[in-house]
């Protein structure tokens, strides 16, 4: 055998021998795995400069010389024709520099993620929210441009504005896109012919994102038409073509890119264009860089947020609880636009059997147009307002039938080889819905538990106390299928250090970490020598948003294709120059195994570049099997699913509807998780945040259609002590996803959101004790104090539902 | 006469002179001086995002407070110590304890609300040794409190509250970096005290620290129009949010005799005009048990460190929590203009929405609460949509004292967000008067109370809710669980307690 460090006989790399001082850890496949590397945990890789002020954020980048700052001019009616635009004295403000507004966009004053053609950037003759944008200021100062937005008088010709589900069914308001249809078999007949059959209304409330850092982008103009953003945005490249298409340009001079964002959860998909391409478009009128972060009421009041939901649901099922055929509307506040409202409307039925089979079932869907912020991506993406409608009948049926709706979920679960058809015709190969729930079940007590609290409850008069456990099984794969595509760009430099690009965007996810440890892994290197740049459209092009749970699913695989092109030259180099059998270089921990030898990896990398071996490549991946026609309502939108199940225990005050979680169990299936750590925090957080949205979060508008709860102190989103007392989470063990994804993983971004329904059906089982258990509470959500007390209230007096409305 | 403010960050001493008077110290962070770790989340105080520490001598010792940095102007630092997040590395580049824990902990995801959590967590870390009370109700309860104040949307907190903890076991054997540096604050502190009276003039404004009352009622007296500012807790909103141009500003806070709390010999308890909650809680607290957890749920702890007890009632909001508690405690409200004094009780301070009793150039030198009789029985009850750092949708401070037969002898029942000031149930008082504490005396003062108001429909809450939780509250001090006085009926504060024993 040969000795490589002989051989290679030139060059000794000034790195320090790696070889040997890697700690080794899991071994995997004999050889010695790094520490740290994909499928173990890893901290995340900028969390030493989040906690010491380091990591920077759009608005932390040093300005450069002669930047100015950006603020807006916001339309004060939900619907009005604008006679006159009065900027006298916004211009007149010391400091400012010049007052942008429609007339002054060089290109297509539309930002239509979908191309709708109904979102002007900045308002033309009419105003169609309160809160839309109509000019921007333009000063040297941030201070100077906010004093002066507030100046302007503009004169309006009120419209009839249409602000609530109800107002735009009772006026026949118009859709912004499509309505949407699944059906299987017939769930008419299903229903006539059902032994007991019902029928409902759950109403379900919209969220504010809040990430914590507010939508910002930095534009600086480059030569020759050239522009560079610095955006805080979940979708770079759309990005890029919005401020392309803004500035009438093409996408080959503009650049976007972006290092991390302050929490994305959707809410920069697409809203985030709307700051970018208005600071480009100061950029352009001035010459300078410029920078527009919003204020968070700005925030707030322009941007749009989950989707609110009217869904009205007829069910027909046996004594013994078991469904026989549903029919649902799912009517959503859209907003002023279309936005990506389609695609959420169609998600919220992708999802509104949540983990049970229907066997007739007919679903539709009413995205309906409203003079409200235009309601946009948000985790789950309208999955989890379906999720809750389908949590809502399996209520009624365990009321109805006097069943513990915990047997009613297990009745109803997906089978694996049959009753295994979701509603768009897709086989469910890998339910394991009921599996865990029972678990669950068993893990946390919860049947005896559910006994203890109604033994408690009989002897209380004011503190009841409530438990549910529900499950969650969601769809991963973009619905529209050309968006499961991503592509890395991957570089080894010769001293043996790597970088890693990819399309995907770090908000918080730990997805960054996670793309590094696919390439410590496969090239045996420690985190400090593998380094993730920021996401640039320079670098890898025409990439999908991170969205829909797929960031780590398409980039990871993207990134290990880039890393094997990489690894199959390395290997081929290192078999021929040292004459060994391909199948003998292997990277590990302790270095590059050649044969019986070891090479440190620099001396491999710097080897080969000698060699002329190219040492950087793209890498590509597309999901395979999935197909979708939403003209026929058939085919396989997701890749796979993804499961869980939480169980909640809560405490209800029914003196003033105040409530708090006294203990959550969550079981959940990230397959074989990439990072188990990071995946721990993204469902402990998911809980929190979903729990938030179907409790405390409300989003108020008044009468004259202006947001009230535009800001922290009146919108309010989970604090520390709203997190549950008791608050066990376990990932599922030895279930790596059967499908061949990243390292057999699953994604975890957006199915433990689904797991706050938990809460509210806790909530819910407090409330159903007012009624001895006789009557489905009906509780919708935001299940706020006050929403709860009239519940409690209609429990008391009535004893039914037939003040539901109450 | 200084005509400029002197104060430390991290080791630099600033003087500042040339100061507009409504610059935050956020801005002039994170513009002026490059420490773009305290970010900027909600500008009004809220998110805690711009959470920086400030330390200042009191009684030899430097006390650290967490405040917000977007609702503290930079005039206020005048004789403080300010640390920020890029301060906390010790000197050879290591993590503070609590940062190392965020780390090991996976407490930061984005990472936006992280340096701010890590000022709450260090400034708790300086103030309470929580290893020793590991795995106590009060760990949580303390946690809770010191935490209130920072929103995350990432990690549903549980990872931070666990770094805390490892923080703290660390820190109680290995002890408290800032802790150990005390003696080299102190005496740099103790330098910049010259109990000098400071004007700060700038093209945008003034700004005047009086250095005592008399320089305060003065200065108030001879222009009446300026802005009197004690935490800023409000004021800094007038600035970020209605964006308000303020010429003249009159500090509050500089005056030291106003600093004074005391319990007098009578027993009545005196807070002056510039304490802060933070600084009255342990007063308050044993002077009025019952309203602990009420007090302890006014804005964060970052906003219970700036907000003083009397800029909470002067500034006559209807839905402050401390007024309703104040006037169910009788305290009478002490004001001064120019060397004229006066004293009202606290409920004829607030006249209409808006509107109190108060003349140009008047200002209020403290709120005196007096001695509670033995026998009253008290229940303070806070609701609002979040527990924590929300405004009250509800507030009742009840006050009864019994008569030795057990009949109601006094009561009075002080509401927030009732109405549009702060203000007693005076039928609701009426039906309770004289009666025994029955089931029966408790539904005629629940429908008397229906009559006694007519509440506002807003974000916060409906009418009928408003009203509903008014007549509600009541229930709790006629609750026949409630196993001593009414303060132990069963509330959602309290259920842990109850659940585990």
């Amino acid at each position: 055998m040969v000795d490589p460090h002989r051989t290679a006989g030139h060059q000794t790399p000034a790195q320090p021998d790696l070889a040997g001082t890697q700690p080794a850890s899991v071994q995997q496949g004999g050889e010695p795995a790094v520490v740290g590397g994909a499928s173990s945990s890893l901290r995340h890789e900028s969390a030493h400069l989040h906690v010491a002020g380091g990591a920077r954020y759009v608005d932390d980048m040093p300005l450069p010389a002669g930047a100015v700052h950006v603020a807006l001019g916001l339309s004060s009616k939900a619907h009005a024709r604008i006679k006159h635009m009065g900027l006298d004295a916004v211009a007149a403000y010391p400091g400012v520099i010049c007052v942008l507004t429609a007339k002054d966009i060089p290109g297509h004053n539309q930002i239509s993620p979908v191309g709708a053609g109904d979102e002007p950037l900045l308002a033309e003759d009419e105003v169609f929210f309160c809160g839309q944008p109509l000019f921007a200021v333009v000063a040297q100062t941030r201070h100077a441009a906010r004093h002066a937005a507030v100046l302007a008088q503009v004169e309006y010709e009120d419209l009839p504005a249409v602000l609530t589900v109800e107002q735009a069914r009772a006026q026949g308001s118009a859709l912004v896109c499509r309505s949407l249809e699944m059906t299987r078999g017939n769930a008419q007949q299903a229903l006539a012919q059902a032994p007991c059959k019902l029928a409902g209304q759950l109403v379900v409330g919209g969220q504010e994102h809040f990430y914590l850092e507010g939508q910002a982008a930095l534009a600086w103009p480059g030569e020759d038409g050239e522009m560079r953003v610095c955006s805080s945005t979940q979708h770079p490249t759309e990005t890029q073509h919005m401020v392309a298409h803004v500035l009438d340009r093409p996408n080959n001079l503009v650049t976007v890119e972006v290092r991390r964002m302050g929490g994305g959860f959707g809410g920069k998909e697409t809203q985030a264009n709307i700051v970018a391409c208005l600071a480009a478009l100061a950029a352009t009128h001035t010459g300078r860089p410029a920078k527009l972060r919003l204020d968070r009421d700005d925030d707030m009041l322009v941007t749009g947020k989950r989707h609110d939901f009217v869904i009205d649901y007829s069910v027909g099922f046996d004594k013994q609880g078991q469904v026989l055929g549903v029919d649902m509307e799912l009517a959503a506040r859209c907003g002023w636009s279309a936005d990506l409202s389609g695609p959420v409307t169609d998600r919220a039925m992708f999802h509104a059997d949540n983990a049970y089979y229907y066997p007739d079932v007919r679903l539709r869907s009413m995205p309906l147009r409203t003079n409200t912020q235009s309601n946009t991506a948000f985790r789950g993406f309208g999955g989890p307002q379906g999720a809750a409608a389908a949590e809502r009948i399996m209520e009624e049926i365990a009321f109805a039938t006097g069943l513990d709706p915990l047997d009613v979920r297990l009745r109803n679960v997906y089978g694996t080889t049959e009753r295994n058809v979701t509603p768009y015709h897709m086989t469910v190969e890998d339910s394991i819905a009921g599996e865990v729930m029972t678990q669950l079940a068993e893990d946390c007590d919860y049947r005896k538990r559910r006994e203890q609290i109604r033994a408690f409850n009989r002897t209380s008069p004011h503190m009841r106390r409530g438990i549910a456990l529900t499950p969650v099984k969601f769809g991963i794969s973009f619905t529209a299928t050309h968006f499961n595509q991503a592509g890395a760009l991957v570089h080894v430099y010769t001293d043996g250090s790597v970088q890693v690009n990819h399309g995907g965007t770090e908000m918080g996810q730990g997805l960054h970490t996670k793309m590094v440890q696919i390439a410590m892994r496969e090239f045996g290197l420690p985190q400090d020598r593998v380094r993730i740049t920021a996401t640039t459209t320079g670098k890898v092009p025409n990439t999908s948003a991170t969205a829909a749970s797929s960031g780590a699913d398409l980039n990871g695989m993207a990134v290990l294709a880039a890393v094997r092109t990489i690894k199959d030259r390395l290997v081929a180099f290192a078999a021929t120059h040292w004459q060994v059998p391909p199948e003998q270089v292997r990277f590990t921990a302790a270095g590059v195994g050649v044969g019986e030898a070891l090479v440190p990896f620099a001396t491999l990398v710097n080897a080969a570049y000698m060699a002329r071996v190219s040492l950087s490549s793209t890498g590509f991946y597309k999901t395979p099997k999935i197909s979708w026609d939403a003209a026929t309502g058939r085919g396989r939108p997701f890749y796979y699913f993804a499961y869980g199940a939480a169980c909640a225990e809560v405490a209800v005050d029914l003196l003033t509807g105040e409530n708090r979680i006294e203990r959550v169990d969550i079981l959940h299936d990230a397959g074989q998780s990439l990072n188990p750590d990071i995946d721990i925090g993204q469902i402990e957080g998911g809980f929190v945040q979903g729990a938030g949205w179907l409790t405390m979060e409300e989003l108020f508008w008044d009468a004259a259609g202006r947001l009230r709860t535009h800001a922290p102190s009146t919108y309010k989103i989970p604090a520390c002590s709203d997190r549950p007392r008791i608050f066990n989470v376990r990932l599922l063990q030895n279930a790596p996803n059967r499908e061949d994804t990243i390292f057999r993983s699953k994604a975890v971004g957006e199915p433990p959101f689904v797991h706050g329904l938990a809460v509210l059906h806790g909530i819910s089982d407090a409330l159903a004790s007012l009624d001895e258990y006789r009557t489905c509470p009906r509780l919708n959500a935001p299940a706020t104090p006050e929403q709860i007390l009239r519940v409690a209230e209609r429990l008391r007096q009535h004893g039914g539902v037939k003040d539901e409305q109450a | 006469m200084r005509q400029h403010i002197r104060f430390y960050v991290g080791d630099t001493l600033h003087h500042l002179s040339d100061l507009p008077p409504d610059l935050t110290l956020l801005d002039w962070l994170r513009e002026q001086q490059g420490r773009t770790g305290t970010k900027e989340g909600c500008n009004e105080g809220d998110c805690g995002a711009c959470t920086v520490l400030v330390g200042r001598l009191e009684q030899g010792r430097v006390v650290w407070c967490a405040v917000n940095a977007c609702i503290q102007l930079v005039w206020m630092l005048d004789g403080a110590q300010l640390l920020t997040v890029e301060d906390l590395r010790g000197a050879n580049g290591q993590l503070h304890p609590v940062q190392q824990a965020m780390v090991d902990e996976h407490g930061s995801q984005c990472g936006f609300c992280t340096p701010g959590f890590v000022m709450s967590m260090v400034a708790l870390s300086t103030q309470v040794d929580l290893a020793a009370l590991e795995g106590t109700l009060d760990e949580e309860r303390i946690i809770n409190e010191a935490l209130a104040g920072n929103l995350c949307r990432c990690t549903g907190y549980a990872p931070i509250v666990r770094a805390m903890k490892k923080a703290a076991t660390y820190c109680a054997s290995n002890g408290e970096p800032i802790r150990a540096r005390m003696q080299e604050f102190i005496t740099r502190l103790h330098h910049l005290q010259d109990g000098a009276t400071v004007e700060l003039r700038s093209p945008a404004g003034r700004v005047t620290l009086p250095a005592s009352t008399d320089a305060l009622a003065a200065a108030y007296a001879q222009d009446p129009a300026a802005v009197m500012v004690a935490g800023g807790t409000d004021v800094g909103l007038w600035i970020t949010k209605r964006l308000r141009q303020l010429p003249h500003i009159i500090a509050v806070r500089s005056v030291q005799e106003l600093h004074q709390i005391e319990t007098r010999p009578d027993g009545a308890l005196w807070i002056g005009a510039a304490v802060t909650y933070t600084q009255a809680m342990p007063f308050l607290v044993s002077h009025l048990p019952a309203a602990a957890d009420a007090l302890r749920r006014i804005g964060s702890t970052q906003v219970r460190n700036a907000a003083t007890v009397c800029g909470n009632i002067g500034n006559g909001s209807p839905i402050g929590d401390g007024p309703p508690i104040f006037i169910a405690a009788g305290a009478e409200l002490h004001l001064r203009c120019a060397q004229e004094r006066r004293v009202i009780p606290l409920e004829a301070f607030f006249l209409a929405y808006g509107k109190q009793d108060i003349r140009p150039g008047e200002f209020i030198e403290g709120v005196c609460i007096p001695p509670q009789a033995p026998g009253s029985v008290w229940g303070v009850y806070k609701v609002s949509k979040r527990f924590d750092q929300d405004i009250s949708a509800v507030l009742g401070a009840f006050r009864l004292v019994m008569a030795e037969d057990g009949t109601i002898q006094e009561a009075c029942l002080a509401y927030g967000g009732m109405a549009g000031i702060p203000c007693r149930a005076k039928k609701a008082e009426a039906a309770l008067l004289g009666q025994k504490r029955t089931q029966a005396t408790l539904r005629a003062a629940q429908a008397a109370v229906k009559e006694d108001f007519t509440p506002l429909s807003d974000m916060r809450a409906s009418a009928w809710y408003r009203t509903t939780v008014a007549a509600n509250l009541l229930a709790r001090l006629f609750d026949p669980d409630a196993r001593h006085a009414p303060s132990g009926a069963p509330t959602l504060q309290n259920w842990q307690e109850l659940a585990h024993g």
